[in-house]
């Protein structure tokens, strides 16, 4: 047994470690865990990170919350559901973190919430977006900021009624986040525009799309309507193949996502212009405290924000505002203080609505246009969440607690 | 249907196989020269892309033009090639003579640690590359648009096959390579300099990755997933064409690209699992591939457990681990014990892969496939039928057997790199359908709520649980290993020949042995699952696979308790050092290296071999 021995000795040593800055300090910081898929990710998660150090200097050079200095603990999830728990796990029992937040991929999202429900901790899910993570599979330990799949599917129908388009064809990818905001579209869009029907569907699996067989699939069924959901590297390959193959010529264009940087800026040169997105127009931001958020973080990192950038920056402000109300970091005072709680953002008021844990954050919805040698988004509007949330019956409906 | 739809359809299918066919030809020709599975072939391929998405703008910048362009492909592929003889001198050259099973490792190591380096050298971001000059505009087919550049690949294809073949046929490092890919020894005993022979095959070989990947970037983004995902297709196109064979390799990926460009018409959500069906389809029916030949090497290379006297006081021995592992929980904490029950759960998956590989001699390289399938069994038990754990985990472990049943009735018949082959098809068959089978699996989000039950929730009830199911099983394995069957499997590991001679069964003691090792993973995998809550398809994805197998090599690979040690010392260093730094691959990769090239017998080989120099 000499192995798990060592193994003992060398975690004490470790713990030892870490602990020794901690004993120094005159109160122990606020621990916080923080997991995302910083390997696989980067083009979201690295802008994101830089959101949330800013975030979390700004507080601890203020003193704090509660007196206490905060600590973020973060680690890279691994992408993968198992992976995840696995780390949250350690972030529980080995860091002793008061609470967990992150992720990118929506699945990891739903696995989390369920961690989170097991395990009985607060889990803010920063950018899973399926629905589920706050309907279906939702739980009173697990709160988002973002607008979900629901709000952003609504807020984009709304401008495909305007459009007259009926003939739809769906492309997104094969995991939850892809399947949730497809069945939702498929709803919506049959709601709210009378004769729209489905006439294609295409559902690669994340990352390994053959564009042009895809592509061509769609042409085939001669839309002139298409719902994209990709994004990343799955995006810039449809968007090159349906370009050269005027897939989109003609067709109104609607795509969760895309006009966010992140997504937008690999795409060069070749933007769709046209296409009607949610996303982050940050260069015509003009209100004067978001203003302010957007050229401090040129200034600190000396490049353009990202969609997550901003999120980053939220999610640690509210942690703080939310303890620092609760008083302690005791998971019911946290979870009691989140519940339809209001708070005051760089992006103006939010408030967490507590039947379903979904934050009012709304999101930026235009068109992508050509801007010199990248895309931005123009004829823009913010779209607040408030009016775009499911109603309370739906959540009562499919939510178990 | 509408003909011209078919037309383009057919025409990405081309395309896409021309692709595919350059990559795999390099894998194909290595191999016949070699004899070595090159893992890291799918890493030359994305340091191709990288390189030319990152190169080809700056030279696009200097001089616009069609010519700069293609100098620009050329000059990467080169860059690549370059890239295969470093690793040639360094790596392969040392372990040719190596078992299969310790080569393949060393590549898959070199694959670990170009996923870092790759970060770190061209940073996180996918980039997508230049359109190629001249070729932006697309062509009219029947009336339907097509990209102008996938036509120049359509092309690119043949013309690298037939330049290939001008190579093989006309020239005398041809000749040789050839007759190398016959019989290498022979080679070797008329006086040719295989060092020369051999850089310069791997040369070629990376040079071809690399174009493949360098053409790819009009098309596809350079990112870092690009490695796996083509090297698991170039595995099936050199399979499914026969191993060397480069005009099988052609064949094979035309078969393969139309599949595709079809099979996303039929089957919109199975893409992946056709191609693998393919594949084991093929090895079905013609063991050796369309165009191969039977293996001569094989059966020889088998490394595995020797005989011992039994140690005096076993049962002390016994009754002295099992108190510690009773008494764990008295002076551990809850995330001690968490990584204590992981260790554990992993000891038994490597001892179970010791019965097929260190007592049979078959070398799986897809053992995370029943890992997983015993995984899966448990969780899907729980979500559709509400079982609970204690009905939820033998039904895992029957279904990781009667899989285990299947894949070995397909395997036993082969050996040596082809056994390795079909059951890492196997793996990534079951990966796929637990991938794309999402009404069932759950795909990508795989199967959440796999708690255990009440009683043994919390972390001292399972690490109690799971202490006693290994230790269990263990000694079963253990006894199974020394009994006649055990003795039975390693006759025909050291000599197939002489143990059919005396009448064993070989095939029927293999495909036994492949349904015990299958449940004993299976086990490991359902108690795996309830212990994470969750379970997802890379439990029996090729990673797992590797872990598993780097268990068995770092404890030791002669030795009975050399994967429970191996599994302690990963799983506990992986722990301890994840945590750490954000380049664990690159560690973990480097270590695999250094362990077959200087550690071969492993922690618990060379503790032994010292004691009994000594006495």
């Amino acid at each position: 047994m000499a192995k798990l021995s060592t193994l003992r000795w060398l975690a004490l040593g470790g713990a030892l470690a870490l602990a020794a800055p901690a004993a120094q300090a005159q109160q122990p910081p606020i621990k916080l865990g923080e997991l995302n898929s910083y390997a696989q990710w980067a083009a979201f998660t690295v802008p994101y990170r830089n959101g949330w150090q800013m975030a979390l200097e700004e507080i601890n050079a203020k003193g704090g919350v509660l007196g206490r200095k905060i600590e973020i603990v973060s680690r890279d999830d691994g992408a993968t559901t198992g992976s995840a728990t696995r780390v949250a796990d350690e972030l529980v029992s080995r860091e002793g973190v008061s609470l967990l937040f992150g992720s990118f991929l929506s699945n990891v999202g739903v696995a989390m919430a369920d961690f989170a429900n097991q395990k009985k901790i607060v889990y803010i899910a920063a950018e899973p977006l399926t629905d589920a993570v706050t309907m279906a599979q939702g739980n009173r330990y697990t709160f988002r900021i973002r607008p979900n799949n629901f709000m952003q599917v609504s807020m984009l129908v709304d401008q495909a009624k305007v459009s007259g388009a009926k003939r739809w064809a769906i492309v997104a990818p094969n995991y939850e986040y892809g399947q949730s905001a497809a069945a939702v579209f498929k709803r919506l869009i049959q709601e709210r525009v009378p004769g729209a029907q489905i006439v294609a569907e295409q559902y690669p699996a994340l990352g390994k799309i053959e564009a042009g067989p895809t592509a061509s699939a769609i042409e085939q069924a001669k839309p002139d309507g298409i719902f994209n959901v990709l994004f990343g590297p799955d995006l810039t390959q449809f968007v090159r193949e349906g370009n050269t193959r005027g897939l989109f010529e003609g067709a109104t264009v609607l795509s969760l996502l895309t006009g966010e940087p992140e997504w937008l800026l690999p795409l060069k040169d070749e933007v769709p212009e046209g296409w009607t997105v949610t996303g982050y127009p940050w260069d015509e931001i003009k209100e004067p405290k978001h203003k302010a958020f957007i050229d401090a973080y040129r200034a600190k990192y000396n490049e353009t924000p990202r969609l997550g950038s901003l999120l980053g920056y939220m999610v640690v402000t509210m942690i703080r505002d939310a303890i620092e109300r609760a008083g302690s970091t005791e998971t019911e005072a946290v979870i009691k203080a989140l519940e339809d709680a209001k708070f005051d953002t760089v992006i103006g008021p939010v408030t967490m609505r507590g039947i379903d844990n979904q934050s009012t954050m709304g999101a930026w919805v235009g068109k992508l246009v050509l801007k010199g040698a990248t895309g931005g988004m123009t004829d823009w509007t913010y779209k607040d969440g408030a009016s775009f949330m499911p109603t309370e019956a739906e959540v009562k409906a499919v939510r178990k607690d | 249907m509408d003909p011209a739809f078919l037309a383009v359809q057919a025409l990405s299918g081309l395309s896409s196989a021309s692709s595919l066919f350059i990559t795999a030809c390099g894998l194909t020709i290595v191999f016949g020269v070699t004899r070595i599975v090159n893992f890291a072939h799918g890493s030359l391929y994305m340091i191709g892309a990288y390189t030319a998405a990152t190169l080809i703008p700056r030279l696009l910048e200097l001089s616009f033009g069609p010519v700069t362009f293609w100098a620009g492909i050329l000059a990467s592929a080169l860059v690549v090639g370059v890239i295969g003889v470093i690793i040639e001198v360094l790596l392969l050259r040392r372990i040719y003579g190596a078992p299969e099973l310790f080569q393949l490792l060393a590549t898959f190591g070199v694959v670990l640690v170009v996923q870092d380096l790759v970060v770190q050298v061209f940073g996180p971001e996918d980039i997508l590359g230049p359109r190629a000059p001249g070729l932006r505009a697309p062509v009219e087919i029947l009336g339907r648009r097509f990209p102008s550049y996938e036509l120049v690949l359509i092309a690119a294809g043949p013309i690298v096959l037939a330049l290939v073949w001008l190579l093989l046929r006309r020239t005398r490092f041809g000749v040789l390579v050839r007759a190398a890919t016959q019989d290498r020894d022979m080679v070797a005993s008329l006086g040719v300099n295989q060092a020369m022979l051999f850089t310069g095959t791997l040369f070629l070989g990376a040079f071809l990755a690399g174009l493949g990947g360098a053409l790819q970037i009009p098309r596809v983004s350079a990112n870092t997933g690009m490695d796996l995902s083509i090297i698991a297709e170039a595995f099936v196109v050199t399979v499914v064409g026969g191993m060397g064979s480069v005009p099988g390799a052609f064949l094979a990926a035309l078969i393969i690209g139309q599949l595709q460009a079809f099979g996303i018409l039929i089957f919109p959500k199975s893409t992946l699992v056709v191609v693998f069906l393919l594949m084991a389809v093929v090895l079905a029916i013609r063991p050796y591939g369309l165009f191969g030949r039977a293996e001569i090497v094989g059966g020889t290379h088998a490394v595995g457990i020797a005989s011992r006297e039994p140690l005096p006081g076993r049962a002390f021995i016994l009754l002295v681990v099992i108190a510690a592992l009773a008494c764990f929980p008295l002076v551990a904490d809850a995330y001690l014990l968490k990584v204590a029950t992981e260790i554990l759960i992993f000891a038994l998956f490597a001892f179970s892969l010791q019965l097929l590989i260190g007592v049979g001699g078959l070398v799986s390289f897809g053992h995370a496939a029943f890992f997983g399938l015993g995984a899966y069994g448990a969780a899907l038990a729980v979500k559709w039928y509400g079982a609970s754990m204690e009905a939820a985990l033998p039904l895992g472990l029957a279904l990781a057997a009667l899989g285990a049943g299947l894949v070995g009735a397909f395997v036993v018949r082969l050996s040596g790199i082809y056994l390795a082959m079909m059951t890492l098809a196997a793996a990534q068959i079951l990966y796929a359908v637990a991938f794309q089978w999402v009404e069932v699996t759950g795909g990508d989000n795989g199967i959440v709520g796999v708690w255990p039950s009440p009683w043994a929730s919390g972390p001292i009830p399972y690490y109690l649980l799971t202490a006693a199911l290994v230790l269990v099983t263990v000694l079963l394995l253990k006894r199974i290993i020394d009994a006649p069957f055990g003795y039975a499997l390693r006759a025909a590991r050291d000599s197939e020949a002489r143990a059919e001679a005396i009448g064993l069964k070989i095939r029927q003691h293999r495909w036994l042995a492949f349904m015990i090792a299958g449940a004993g993973a299976g086990l490991a995998g359902g108690i795996y699952a309830f212990s994470r809550g969750s379970v997802d398809p890379s439990l029996l994805g090729i990673a797992a696979s590797v872990d598993a197998l780097t268990m068995l090599l770092l404890g030791g690979i002669q030795t009975v308790i050399g994967p429970l040690v191996g599994a302690a010392a990963l799983h506990g260093l992986r722990d301890w050092i994840m945590p750490l730094t954000p380049l664990w691959r690159l560690f973990l990769g480097i270590s695999i290296i250094a362990m077959v090239l200087v550690f071969p017998r492993g922690l618990v080989g060379t503790v032994r071999d010292g004691w009994e120099a000594r006495t």
